[in-house]
């Protein structure tokens, strides 16, 4: 596995297939009285968000926190960035305090990928701009599978508004990668030309989505929106709504969260026994977990009683044993 | 000493540069290509006092007293080129670039006229701005420099600059480069204008409300990086209005940087109809495009952006036939910082002076796409669409010559420019073909360090 995490595309069949076991065995360890497990005890993570997040940092740090690694939590407001510090500098200046990873959110495209450059320490994307959100997409595998079993063959419908969407973009790409058939579904003004390109077919109604095993709908992004691109939520709504009607009883359904309840999903879907939408938010500290520790601890050859990976010693006894 | 004037031809008066000396140079046994003047084969040139004074077969000139005597041997004399689109960034943006620097970079990369952009700070918009700086150019310039003004106040699109008066302080043409006229009653006023004041209309043709922000194409690339696009037709739509207006008005109009295959088919048919339209390709657009931008690389940034590879195609088609008369560099100087920036956040433009001709020769020419008098014709053909310099080798022309190794192998770097600034596209490449030395209107406007050139005593 490379040193970064900052898209899908970094990451083959293989090391998805690993994050999502080692997901599994901290799993195990979460559901004990004591979460805890010394593997990055004495290592420093800074997580930069450049952007408003609940789940995701909130899931990082508890991550974080869970592999016992010394954390820093800089946000934009509040610190040099608002003073006109560039990012080349921030990032610079926080290197100084030699951390073993920055987790990184921006609202721009390719951001994490700059940090990256700028720093010797691993860089995780956690969601640039409307490029990619790769820990999502690895929490959202991990969470269907639970319920599924197997990923393969899967055909999953990606509903809402793509062209705002890193969530569809790490979505698509990872849920190809493991074999399930992606369509991607909404308004024409919100589908970008060329999405084609990321391995997905398109549709703009949901005539067909009785075909879907899984729907996964987007949240719609006013906040990224530049002009009218829909008419109106109300027709938006009554087009691609997900609601009781729509989806079927064998049918499951995602969304990456916060929802917009009544524009993007009815009450009753989110409700149902069917919605995956709490199980996702809960498998984010698990995944990112085995994230963290496949790109810090892992990429050393040990495994989680290997004991070879830096601060680790071979004698803890809370290390989670392989699932 | 003498002091060499400007060539005596009506555009004399517009173009500046700093007083040189005449220069008396024999060139010797170089491969002489001008396809302007039907030339391809080795002579001698000898410059008498800045002027073209005799071609001849190989080793039958004599150098006179005082000559510089260059070995042409293994080394081509083209005309110079021109480019007749130039961000200077002065005033307001001297820390970026300079008249000095900028016209540095230019006769480094062969060229002996430029035509500078009016989008500066001040925007070139009035008598006075215009005037100071072509006196700071009569100081600083290194090789013959024109100045554009722009077509509405401050490039805001609303009111038209006093264009008769910009024309009589020596405006060469009029251009809210960097910005589009968005409104079709404006530009048809200026089109109207141009009877009175002259001066063709360059055009930076963009559609705001379809390029909505845009930062790259948008195609296949931009879809996958989730960055805004900006289509094709942003540029194409204009470009039709623009023709179509121009052929109603009976008006002279420039289209810059052609970026899209629509919009080279629309310039073919429009010319076939007698528009009065002309139109230049950057050495970006026909050697690049958007799957570049999949680096990130805010080097790979520009406006109008890379496209895609058929659009890459028409171009170089274009450039073939005709469609598109000319190249141009569309120099755009930015600061390191700002290109260190996000790729939404950083600026658009690239330099591209020191590099235009040799880019493309390695790209074009060596592959055999097209061959290298298509590439001499269309770099020195800019100044034709604005009445100004149009460099050849023949007895009695001003001497605009640049010499080139072919051959010469270079790494395009992060530093070592002319210019003020390094966003250069081609940065990290390895090019064939160096520029030697550039003469411009007579005198010698660059030499590179290691060249050495022998006096007659």
């Amino acid at each position: 596995m490379k040193r970064h995490l900052l898209s899908i595309d970094d990451l083959g069949r293989s090391d998805i297939e690993r994050i999502l076991r080692r997901a599994e065995s901290f799993a195990e360890v979460s559901g004990r009285e004591i979460k805890k497990v010394p593997t990055l005890r004495g290592r420093t993570i800074i997580n930069l968000f450049y952007e408003a997040s609940t789940r995701t940092s909130s899931s990082f740090e508890l991550a974080e926190k869970r592999l016992s690694a010394d954390l820093v939590n800089v946000k934009a407001s509040g610190s040099s960035v608002e003073k006109g510090e560039s990012l080349k500098d921030t990032v610079q200046t926080l290197s100084a305090y030699d951390p073993a990873a920055f987790v990184f959110r921006s609202p721009n495209v390719g951001a994490a990928a700059l940090v990256a450059r700028w720093t010797s320490a691993s860089v995780i994307n956690a969601g640039d701009g409307k490029h990619e959100h790769p820990t999502q997409a690895l929490l959202d595998l991990y969470t269907l599978r639970r319920r599924t079993g197997t990923l393969e063959g899967l055909k999953v419908w990606i509903v809402g508004d793509v062209m705002h969407s890193r969530v569809a973009r790490s979505g698509i790409l990872a849920f190809a990668r493991m074999g399930c058939k992606v369509t991607v579904c909404g308004p024409p003004t919100l589908i970008p030309r060329g999405i084609e390109a990321l391995g997905c077919d398109v549709a703009y109604s949901l005539d067909d989505l009785g075909e879907a095993d899984v729907v996964y709908a987007l949240r719609m992004q006013h906040e990224r929106m530049t002009g009218a691109q829909i008419p109106s939520l109300r027709e938006y709504a009554a087009r691609y709504q997900i609601d009781g009607r729509r989806l079927g009883p064998g049918q499951l359904l995602m969304h990456p969260g916060p929802v917009n309840r009544g524009v993007e999903l009815a009450a009753e879907v989110i409700d149902s026994p069917q919605a995956l939408i709490a199980e996702q938010v809960e498998s984010g500290v698990v995944v990112r977990m085995a994230v963290l520790y496949e790109l810090l601890a892992g990429g050393q050859g040990a495994g989680p009683n290997g004991g070879q990976a830096r601060g680790i010693s071979t004698s803890e006894t809370t290390e989670p044993q392989p699932a | 000493m003498n002091v060499s004037a400007v060539p005596q031809a009506p555009e004399a008066g517009r173009l500046d540069r700093a007083p040189v000396p005449d220069a008396t140079v024999l060139i010797r046994g170089a491969q002489l290509l001008d396809p302007r003047a039907g030339l391809d084969g080795p002579g001698d040139i000898l410059v008498r006092d800045g002027t073209i004074a005799e071609i001849g077969a190989p080793g039958s000139l004599e150098a006179p007293v005082g000559a510089e005597v260059v070995e042409g041997e293994r080394l081509h004399a083209f005309p110079a080129f021109v480019d007749p689109h130039v961000h200077l960034r002065t005033p307001g943006r001297e820390d970026e670039e300079d008249i000095d620097t900028g016209t540095r970079s230019a006769a480094a990369g062969g060229f002996c006229a430029i035509l500078a952009m009016p989008n500066t700070d001040p925007v070139v918009d009035s008598a006075p701005v215009l005037r100071s700086l072509r006196e700071r150019a009569r100081a600083e310039a290194r090789i013959p420099t024109g100045f554009t003004a722009a077509v509405t106040v401050g490039q805001k699109g609303e009111r038209l600059t006093e264009m008769a008066e910009l024309a009589d302080v020596g405006a060469v043409a009029f251009t809210d480069d960097g910005l589009p006229i968005r409104s079709a009653g404006v530009m048809r006023q200026a089109l109207r204008y141009q009877r009175l004041c002259g001066g063709v209309i360059a055009l930076h043709e963009e559609d705001p409300t379809l390029s909505a922000g845009g930062v790259m194409h948008e195609g296949e690339v931009s879809a996958v990086l989730g960055l805004a696009g900006v289509p094709s037709v942003s540029e194409s739509t204009m470009v039709a209005r623009d023709c179509e207006l121009a052929d109603f008005e009976d008006a002279r109009i420039h289209i810059q940087h052609v970026s899209a295959r629509e919009t080279v088919e629309i310039l073919e048919q429009a010319k076939a109809a007698g528009v009065q339209v002309t139109a230049e390709a950057s050495p970006h657009h026909l050697l690049l495009t958007d799957d570049k931008v999949r680096s990130l690389d805010t080097h790979f940034k520009m406006n109008p952006p890379l496209r895609s590879e058929d659009d890459r195609q028409a171009l170089i088609a274009g450039l073939r036939a005709g469609v598109l008369d000319c190249i141009a560099t569309d120099h755009a100087p930015h600061s390191r910082e700002e290109k260190e920036e996000p790729f939404e956040l950083a600026p658009m433009g690239v330099t591209g002076l020191e590099t235009a001709f040799a880019a493309i020769h390695t790209d074009l020419v060596l592959p055999g796409v097209i061959d290298l008098a298509l590439l001499v014709e269309r770099m020195t053909a800019g100044g034709a669409p604005f009445g100004i310099v149009v460099p050849t080798l023949v007895k009695d022309a001003p001497a605009n010559i640049c010499l080139v190794d072919l051959s010469s192998e270079w790494d395009v770097g992060d530093s070592g420019y002319e210019s003020r600034s390094a966003n250069c596209a081609f940065g990290g490449r390895k090019l064939t073909g160096r520029v030697r030395m550039t003469i411009a209107a007579g005198a010698v406007a660059f030499r590179e360090r290691s060249f050495a050139i022998e006096a007659v005593r």
